[in-house]
């Protein structure tokens, strides 16, 4: 009885969890196996092809020609999304710590404007990075103001560009975590640390950077996993010539017409975030067996 | 003690909160190889005297200085100077050896002198087995062990101890009570130890700072703090005392004879007693024999309340309107005891009693 209804009484879950999430999931897979239809769309046919289309493409001569230039889409989507995690993990643990060492209301205060910027679309707030670095921009007219310089090229549509609305982006979801570990932090530790002869230095090293880790390790998966797919800072900040992931797949599905290429890029890159979250769990699951 | 050197000295030093005075013109010296306390209710300074000492906080005005040299310029990493913590504050991600060695390889230690030390200090707190044991894997009275032989092992001049008892059970903190003492006596090191637990500082101490409202109330040896305190306010912290009110007749020297409610004249040593002013006499429980025991002053008086403790039983009695509160130890099985309302004989000896400031 108690047995039956554990399992008939997640009903409502079962449901919304299939009809939402596995039966999506499955119909991107379902298609990125099927060919590319005529007139967009897709035709139903077990084909290995879109995947194929990865890394090869097809010669004049009707051959496969190895071609790198999705590989390198992939590879600096992984390098971009890393590059902001460890931004975002450097910028996060001061100010949590901040945060953490201030007053109770003022620490209140502080961690509702951290969460401020959720409650303003993406792509305004994104967008407010056009007038901040584009020509005749804030910063521009600040050099400009102070004698510095007399003009600069744009600063946006680059890889730094990008880069910086990333980190603006997911920035929040870091310090969120890491504030959570960091305030539990119990002060007498780093007290116990400089009665111990630790300077500064290694009472950040051997001291709170351990105990942070937790908190810095869960921001860098909720960091990461969506930077994977960034799809509105490549195309309004990094001016949409050098694409990410996102953006292809987006591209595929839109005017690429080639849903199934779409689909199976898609699958790559959910295989991507199954193997970081995978990674982790093992490595948490490790430690619990040493300890 | 002169010949002794001086560990710690303190000069004036008074610390504000806001408009709050924690500590007032503060000055006293703590000399080599000594176990000093600072006793206290909550608030009345202590903690950060010894604050102040470690580096944690710094006076508003006045000097400390460290065999000699001032150390208030010194960041606590550079004073030779180790605390152990009220919540222990032993580092949870490292076993009980890296708590240990922590501060040696701090100070630069090389590592096989470094494991000697370790193993060294675990062996004196009886914790060789735990090494490899992390804190929470730990008893409450086992993580007062690491952090003891954490804050031993870097050999420091001084070892600050903030309330270290006050986490543990009764019978821990007892038996924790003895090894502290044991450990001061081995290692030779002075211990400066802050409670506001008196039966402690009595038990431990060789001398005992009482910190009241931000000033020094007496600073001598336990004894002394027990049997001649130096004011009211010494006398009602330290153990239990009845306070009468009593009229000064005279006063000779260290000597006053005051006239109790009772009116008894009662001739004793004297702090602060003007003739033909008010003051108080202090008369600790254990000092008033009941019955046979009653000697010197007799007085008559009811048992209006009882209290049996085991070991003594708690009277109280009284005296023509005058409450007293008596205690009676149980020397033998079955000692005979007194009923609420009954008449019995007390007495107490005039150089027991203690003439105070009103």
């Amino acid at each position: 009885m108690r047995a039956d209804f554990r399992i008939w009484g997640l009903l409502p879950a079962w449901v919304i969890m299939g009809f939402t999430l596995i039966i999506p999931i499955g119909i991107v897979i379902a298609v990125s196996f099927a060919a590319r239809g005529a007139y967009g769309g897709f035709d139903w046919a077990l084909s290995g092809e879109p995947y194929v289309q990865i890394l090869y493409q097809v010669g004049w001569t009707d051959e496969l020609e190895f071609n790198p230039q999705y590989l390198y889409i992939i590879a600096r989507t992984l390098w971009l999304a890393a590059i902001t995690t460890l931004i975002c993990m450097a910028v996060s643990l001061p100010v949590a710590y901040y945060i953490a060492r201030q007053p109770r209301a003022v620490k209140a205060a502080l961690v509702y404007l951290v969460t401020l910027p959720f409650w303003v679309s993406m792509i305004v707030r994104v967008y407010a990075w056009l007038m901040i670095l584009g020509n005749d921009g804030v910063i521009e007219k600040a050099l400009v103001a102070t004698g510095l310089t007399s003009g600069i090229d744009s600063l946006l549509f680059n890889d730094g560009a990008m880069l910086v609305g990333m980190v603006y982006s997911y920035l929040p979801l870091m310090i969120l975590p890491v504030f959570a570990s960091v305030e539990k932090l119990d002060g007498a530790l780093i007290e116990a640390s400089h009665d111990l002869y630790a300077n500064r230095w290694v009472t950040l090293r051997r001291v709170i950077l351990p105990l942070a880790w937790p908190g810095l390790m869960a921001g860098a998966i909720l960091v990461f996993v969506p930077c994977l797919g960034a799809v509105l800072e490549p195309i309004l900040l990094g001016g949409g010539k050098q694409l990410l992931m996102g953006n292809l797949i987006q591209t595929q599905f839109g005017g690429g017409r080639n849903w199934p290429f779409g689909a199976a890029i898609a699958v790559v890159l959910m295989g991507l975030v199954m193997i970081v979250l995978m990674a982790r769990a093992l490595r948490d699951g490790g430690r619990h067996d040493a300890a | 003690m002169t010949s002794r050197g001086k560990a710690i000295e303190v000069e004036g030093v008074t610390k504000d909160f806001g408009t709050f005075r924690a500590l007032d013109g503060v000055s006293f010296d703590i000399y080599d190889n000594e176990f000093f306390t600072l006793l206290g209710p909550s608030g009345c300074g202590k903690t950060t005297l010894l604050r102040m000492l470690a580096g944690f906080d710094a006076p508003t005005s006045g000097a400390i200085r460290l065999h000699g040299k001032p150390i208030l310029d010194l960041p606590p990493h550079k004073r030779r100077v180790n605390t152990v913590f009220q919540s222990y504050a032993l580092f949870p991600h490292m076993t009980v050896e890296q708590n240990i060695a922590f501060g040696l390889e701090n100070l630069g230690w090389p590592k096989d002198r470094r494991s000697a030390r370790t193993a060294q200090m675990l062996e004196m707190v009886h914790m060789a087995q735990f090494a490899r044991r992390r804190p929470d894997q730990l008893s409450g009275g086992q993580r007062q062990r690491v952090a003891l032989a954490r804050a031993l092992a870097p050999e420091p001049e001084v070892l600050l101890l903030d309330e270290p008892l006050s986490a543990l059970d009764l019978k821990l903190r007892q038996a924790m009570r003895d090894e502290l003492r044991t450990l001061q006596r081995q290692t030779g090191i002075t211990f400066v130890f802050v409670t506001h637990d008196q039966e402690e500082a009595l038990d431990m101490s060789d001398r005992i700072c009482v910190l009241g409202q931000g000033r020094i109330q007496h600073l001598g040896t336990p004894n002394e703090i027990y049997e001649d305190p130096a004011n009211r306010f010494v006398a009602d912290f330290i153990g239990e005392t009845n306070f009468l009110p009593v009229q000064v007749i005279s006063v000779d020297g260290d000597m006053a004879s005051v006239k109790t409610p009772m009116g008894q004249v009662v001739t004793t040593l004297q702090k602060a007693a003007t003739a033909g002013q008010a003051a108080t006499l202090s008369l600790r429980p254990e000092k008033i024999g009941m019955e046979d025991q009653a000697v010197g002053e007799i007085m008559q008086g009811r048992v209006t309340n009882k209290n049996y403790m085991g070991g003594y039983t708690h009277y109280t009695v009284d005296v023509g309107g005058t409450e007293l509160r008596v205690s009676k130890r149980n020397a033998i099985s079955h000692s005979q005891s007194f009923e609420i309302g009954r008449e019995v004989r007390l007495g107490f000896r005039h150089d027991s009693a203690r003439v105070l400031g009103a």
